[in-house]
């Protein structure tokens, strides 16, 4: 499904401020895997979402999906085929845009946009079911700006814009960081059931190893642009926060004691 | 008593044909988000325009209308070109784009500064033959009827796919780049539309005052801000989007009664420029302003209790 080969990044090269934050990373995901990324600042985790939908050009390597090569597609050419919720709940909606108009941007997402009306009466319906199904009672307010949603209501929102249209690959970047733990639990449960729903194939970041151990079929670990670990199946099952931590500090030696509070949050 | 009523009339006549000129810094400063500046430079180049075609090559003034038009939105296209190819940022490509225009409109007028009509037949003085009014009379009925068709027209455009597209672009770029949209063009698109208007509007007003001049679009984009927040003053928060466009065009036709108010008082044409830009300035602060005094206001040390 997605296959990414020796892919390599730097940023600021030659300046003092260089940073490489991919070193020759290697990943392949199969149709329907939900895999977890986690990793401590700077591992790399946000930026191999970013070169996986275009954010950046890459230094070197190769990225595909289904085969095809996306590698120096621009950003809006991978959006059919890639859904994104951002960490943001600003980023992934039009707050001065009605609900019912996001959604209409959303369905359209990869497809040609010509001078036909943008929001079609008989697409009203399914909206209105798709928002019935997220349980926030959004489909009374399709006509309110999504300005006067709340964040969570926004990343709901998001999470339905992003898989409206079935993408082939779902990217959730740390998707629940900036919410209230209880909303945070929602927005979780809620991608699960879509994506278990839907079939789809979906890379999630996070911070929270608890929620990496739960949800997901694989489970990958990064440090310093690489990855370091990678377990699926029942191995991953039964692992332990206690296994993931001593996974880290075997693999990042000295820096372990600085990340361990930052990931056991 | 009729002295004020003729010169009022010119103002409305005048207002409604600059409303064409607002309603394409509507799409850019209200849809796109982007201050263009290509504006003072655009009106201008669809008023030389026209005026070189009526005098030079005996146009129709009718087809003078819309190539002034292609002209403006060619100049919109350069400043899209600077601002989304070149990554130039928005302001300073509006700014290189109006002062080059400068001298290409000193070229088009053949090194002139002005280019009188003189006699020369008009789309607004055929009107008027035609129907035995006066000349305001007939451009007041030229510009609405113009004015209406424009906000039907872009009424309908910003409800299409594209449309839409463009107005995610000035609401959430990154957002609309996820969902699949190349937001330069949208930016080049919305660039374009809005100084073909601007560029038409110049035309308008060339044709209504009979004479092209070089520093006709000095200010407009000021005036043009001005108009936006009269007509969003007025007309309050509505919902309904060409209401939204309509109260552009009303904010225009107020503007330059007040204007015409103003001269009457005693100010003289020189000093319009200092008091549009203090009417904006002013019309721009105040919210921020009155949220200042009132968080000021509402703050305590120890707080309410919460009843």
């Amino acid at each position: 499904m997605l296959t990414i080969t020796n892919v390599r990044k730097t940023f600021n090269k030659g300046t003092i401020n260089e940073k490489k934050a991919l070193c020759g990373l290697n990943l392949h995901l199969d149709p329907g895997d939900f895999v977890t990324v986690i990793g401590g600042n700077g591992a790399g985790k946000s930026t191999m979402l970013n070169m996986i939908a275009g954010v950046y050009p890459i230094d070197s390597g190769k990225i595909e999906i289904d085969g095809v090569n996306i590698s120096r597609e621009p950003e809006y050419k991978r959006a059919q085929y890639i859904g994104r919720v951002f960490q943001d709940p600003m980023r992934g909606t039009a707050a001065g845009m009605e609900i019912q108009e996001n959604l209409a941007l959303a369905l359209r997402r990869g497809r040609k946009r010509g001078l036909s009306w943008g929001i079609k009466a008989n697409e009203k319906d399914f909206y209105r079911e798709a928002l019935t199904k997220l349980g926030l009672g959004l489909q009374t307010r399709m006509t309110s700006k999504v300005g006067l949603l709340s964040g969570g209501q926004r990343q709901a929102l998001t999470l339905l814009m992003a898989t409206l249209e079935k993408p082939r690959l779902l990217l959730l970047d740390e998707h629940t960081a900036a919410l209230d733990p209880k909303t945070a639990k929602k927005v979780l449960e809620l991608t699960d059931e879509i994506i278990k729903e839907r079939e789809l194939t979906a890379l999630m970041v996070t911070h929270n190893m608890k929620d990496a151990i739960q949800y997901g079929n694989r489970l990958i670990m990064m440090h310093e642009g690489r990855i370091i670990y990678d377990v699926a199946g029942e191995e991953k099952k039964n692992l332990q926060v206690e296994d993931l931590l001593k996974k880290f500090g075997e693999a990042s030696g000295g820096e372990f004691a600085n990340d361990r509070m930052m990931l056991a949050k | 008593m009729s002295g004020i009523l003729v010169a009022m009339q010119g103002a409305v006549a005048q207002g409604v044909l600059w409303g064409i000129m607002v309603l394409g810094v509507y799409i850019t400063y209200r849809l796109l988000d982007i201050a263009d500046l290509t504006v003072d430079g655009s009106f201008a180049l669809g008023g030389c325009v026209c005026a070189a075609l009526v005098i030079n090559f005996d146009l129709d003034p009718l087809a003078a209308l819309l190539l002034s038009m292609l002209a403006g939105m060619a100049a919109g296209a350069v400043t899209g070109i600077l601002h989304t190819v070149l990554e130039i940022p928005a302001i300073l490509a509006g700014i290189l784009t109006q002062i080059s225009l400068w001298s290409i409109n000193l070229r088009i007028m053949s090194g002139k500064s002005n280019l009188p009509l003189l006699k020369l037949k008009t789309l607004i003085s055929s009107v008027g033959d035609s129907l035995g009014i006066t000349q305001a009379q007939a451009s007041i009925l030229v510009g609405v009827a113009a004015a209406v068709l424009i906000v039907a027209v872009l009424y309908w455009f910003f409800g299409t796919e594209i449309g839409s597209a463009l107005r995610a672009t000035g609401n959430n770029e990154d957002m609309i780049r996820a969902l699949g949209v190349n937001v330069k063009r949208m930016k080049l698109l919305g660039l374009m539309l809005s100084n073909g208007l601007v560029g038409l509007s110049g035309a308008l007003v060339c044709q209504h005052q009979k004479y092209a001049d070089i520093n006709m679009g000095r200010g407009a984009i000021v005036i043009g801000l001005a108009a936006i927040v009269i007509g969003e003053v007025l007309m309050g928060r509505l919902i309904n989007f060409a209401c939204k466009l309509s109260s552009v065009v009303v904010g225009a036709v107020i503007y330059f009664l007040i204007r015409a108010l103003v001269l009457r008082v005693g100010l003289e044409t020189n000093d319009m420029n200092l008091f549009t830009a203090v009417f904006v300035a002013f019309s721009l602060s105040v919210p921020v302003l009155l949220g200042k005094w009132r968080a000021r206001k509402e703050y305590s040390e120890t707080g309410e209790e919460d009843s």
